[in-house]
């Protein structure tokens, strides 16, 4: 079992497994614990899989939210891969997954997940993440909340600053 | 101008020890070179040839008298005394030491600047035109948009980590574009409609770099209050759908050409119905808010053309050189726009000193209400100079170095740092703009030639923009030898063109030779009218090439 973190700072134990694409050919073996099966195979099985809460699915980078916007609510976990933490993709997906489809459950960061990328993945409605195991752990909770009062909504905020600012300041002009 | 309150200090304050907690961390070995890349990168940091370089941040070009006298402290106590304005109305430093860095960016927090998103994949600085707020034909002040943008772009969590860099640019006037929007990633146009209402037309997918392209126009005209649920909706479509298999092929232009303009367009529209009334659409409020911090500077009631300007101009055919060509028209009588070139031959296009930046501070508080405006050009602007004052300032300027009455002429050449510096470069640009400058030294022959753009980079990313000058010169590599290629008929302006290559490229020492020929097939074609532009669309390529290559 690994330590995943959560949006609050806690860090946990984490029973989540995570089952990689079988290679062409093969099928996949679904283990005892709750797992996170890849989101087109999930897909091909949702009438065997929907609703089973110890069953989520794992988009990849390339992979649009779209293909799973039907089954949103049928789903205990989400888990969205950053195959590169350079790739900035995810954010978009989790922002859809949150803002346009409505899902409520829990939306996960796998992959190449780092310290300083904590703070937009929260922003962006990931509400755990799976460290990468070689980065120190204990810092993530303060690599969460780097910006107190952000400029823009997200899915965090929905008040922009601007929408928050005081009336206009009268020394400002000076 | 815009000024600070306290959530916008708290942010910097938090992003910059957001960064010292990143560098200390870079610095122990606990984030690998490729992972603290982009951090450093969107906090200004790049590692160059010879040291770091800090690209510091200078939202749509504005500066007060405080933050220049900061500037010039900075490069003292951390670099050699001297800074680089950039040809995105930025400002560099070339020799920082990486653990400085963080100091440096605290320093300039304290007077409300900072390197965010100066570099990395990310939404840059948001330009505009230098004559901003003080040109008679522009439909709005373009600058409470511009800010707007800036706060919407800062550190916004989904487009951290784009495919590819993305620059915004925005234009006011009705018949320049001194921000040359057309080769940005989004360039925005304000129009009205109809209804009279304000808003933006909004091109997509220009740039220069490898694949230059003028960017098409996505949509006529979107409504002010749409601005930023307009933008988000394009930064999420190229976001999700911009390639990441290559550098090369990552910018938004790229994706454009690829679903067309129209496809593009459709996507966007289609991501936009979603979001539109988000709690990101702009409010009126807000808006007024924002322009509350570009008001008008406490201008006198003056007249034209005074007598003092007159009788400088009468007895000095020097100063009367320089109003004509440094001094554009205010749209308050008795103002003028004074652009101080920083393009004195000799000295790196941009190049200015620590002394130079205090001086330039000076002049602002004497001359122009404590505020200056680096230009693309790389020259400063003194947008608000009473005209009978302009002899005084001419006469203060001349020994500085600011007064070359060069400007728009081929010797205020648009030019990157180059091989001198850059890692980038495949040449050397800077000795080339000054053997140009030496060639053409005689400043009647230079106003007889009217406006030429001469942009000059050392290599294909372009940051010398020579896509888009009217002669544009490019630095190549071959076979490890230093050679320049030249391209006729850029322009950046509302007739925004990408230029065509002459032929096969030359050596650095037969360039002001070269440019000489280039210059004389137009001095003999053109009609009396005629500009180096207008002659080159009307007889073509081919006599340049002939004249050239002969």
């Amino acid at each position: 079992m690994r330590n995943i973190v959560k949006h609050d700072g806690t860090i946990m134990a984490d029973a989540w497994q995570l089952l990689e694409r079988p290679a062409e050919g093969d099928s996949l073996t679904l283990p005892e614990g709750p797992c996170l099966v890849p989101a087109e195979l999930w897909l091909a099985g949702h009438e065997h899989f929907a609703g089973n809460d110890r069953i989520g699915l794992w988009l990849d980078s390339h992979e649009e939210p779209e293909l799973i916007a039907e089954h949103i609510h049928q789903l205990p976990l989400v888990a969205v891969n950053f195959p590169k933490f350079s790739d900035g993709r995810g954010y978009s997906t989790a922002r859809l997954l949150r803002e346009r489809f409505g899902y409520q459950g829990e939306l996960r960061a796998i992959g190449d997940v780092l310290l300083d990328q904590l703070q937009f993945m929260k922003r962006c409605g990931f509400d755990s993440y799976a460290l990468r195991p070689d980065k120190d752990i204990n810092k993530a909770p303060r690599c969460l909340n780097v910006f107190s009062n952000p400029y823009q909504a997200a899915t965090d905020n929905d008040e922009p600053l601007f929408r928050r600012r005081g009336e206009f300041p009268v020394a400002a002009t000076a | 101008m815009y000024v600070y309150d306290e959530h916008d200090r708290q942010l910097l304050a938090e992003r910059v020890a957001q960064f010292r907690d990143q560098t200390d961390r870079a610095l122990a070995g606990e984030l690998s070179e490729d992972e603290f890349l982009p951090l450093r990168l969107q906090n200004g940091l790049y590692v160059q040839r010879l040291a770091p370089m800090l690209r510091m941040c200078v939202p749509y070009g504005m500066l007060r008298s405080k933050q220049l006298r900061r500037l010039a402290r900075i490069t003292r106590d951390y670099d050699k005394g001297y800074a680089h304005f950039t040809t995105r109305q930025n400002v560099q430093l070339n020799w920082p030491a990486l653990e400085d860095v963080p100091d440096i960016l605290a320093e300039l927090a304290e007077v409300e600047m900072h390197a965010n998103q100066t570099s990395g994949n990310c939404i840059r600085n948001t330009t505009t035109d230098q004559f901003a707020g003080v040109q008679s034909d522009e439909i709005a002040d373009p600058r409470p948009y511009c800010e707007i943008i800036r706060q919407w772009s800062t550190y916004h969590p989904e487009f951290a980590f784009l495919p590819r860099k993305f620059k915004v640019a925005v234009n006011a006037s009705e018949y320049t574009d001194r921000a040359a929007i057309q080769v940005h990633d989004i360039g925005l146009q304000m129009v009205r409609n109809a209804a009279g209402e304000l808003g933006f037309r909004v091109h997509v997918g220009g740039g220069l770099g490898r694949t230059p392209m003028v960017g098409p126009v996505i949509r006529d005209f979107i409504p002010e209050l749409d601005l930023l649920t307009y933008l988000e909706a394009i930064l999420r479509v190229y976001n999700r759908y911009g390639r990441r298999d290559n550098k090369y092929k990552a910018r938004i232009k790229i994706l454009v050409k690829a679903l067309t303009p129209e496809g593009f367009a459709e996507r966007v529209e289609a991501e936009w119905a979603h979001i539109k009334d988000s709690p990101t659409r702009l409010t009126r409020d807000a808006i007024e808010r924002m322009k509350g911090f570009f008001t008008e500077p406490a201008y006198e009631d003056l007249q034209d053309n005074p007598a003092a300007l007159e009788t400088a101009r009468n007895d000095s055919k020097a100063f009367a050189n320089w109003v004509g060509r440094n001094v554009d028209r205010h749209k308050k009588p008795g103002y003028g726009i004074v652009t101080l070139t920083m393009k004195k031959t000799g000295t790196p296009p941009g190049d200015v000193t620590d002394r130079q930046l205090e001086q330039i501070a000076d002049l602002a508080d004497q001359y122009s209400f404590g505020e200056v405006r680096v230009t693309h050009q790389q020259n400063v602007v003194l947008a608000d100079v009473r005209q009978d004052q302009l002899f005084e300032l001419w006469q203060a300027i001349r020994p500085m170095g600011f007064a070359t009455a060069n400007l728009n002429t081929l010797t205020d050449i648009i030019c990157c740092p180059g091989g001198d510096y850059c890692a980038l470069a495949n040449a050397k640009s800077i000795p080339v703009a000054e053997s140009i400058q030496r060639r053409f030294d005689n400043l009647d022959f230079l106003y007889d030639l009217g406006n030429i753009d001469l942009n000059i980079s050392g290599c294909m990313n372009a940051c010398g923009h020579h896509h888009v000058g009217h002669i544009g010169v490019l630095g190549v590599d071959k076979k490890g030898e230093e050679y320049y290629q030249i391209s006729l008929g850029g322009a950046s302006q509302h007739d925004a063109a990408i230029g065509k290559i002459l032929g096969p490229s030359f050596a650095r020492d037969d360039m002001p030779q070269v440019i000489e020929k280039l210059i004389h097939v137009y001095v003999d074609n053109r009609t009396e009218e005629e500009e180096f532009l207008d002659t080159y669309r009307r007889i073509g390529i081919a006599p340049f090439k002939e004249r050239v290559y002969a």
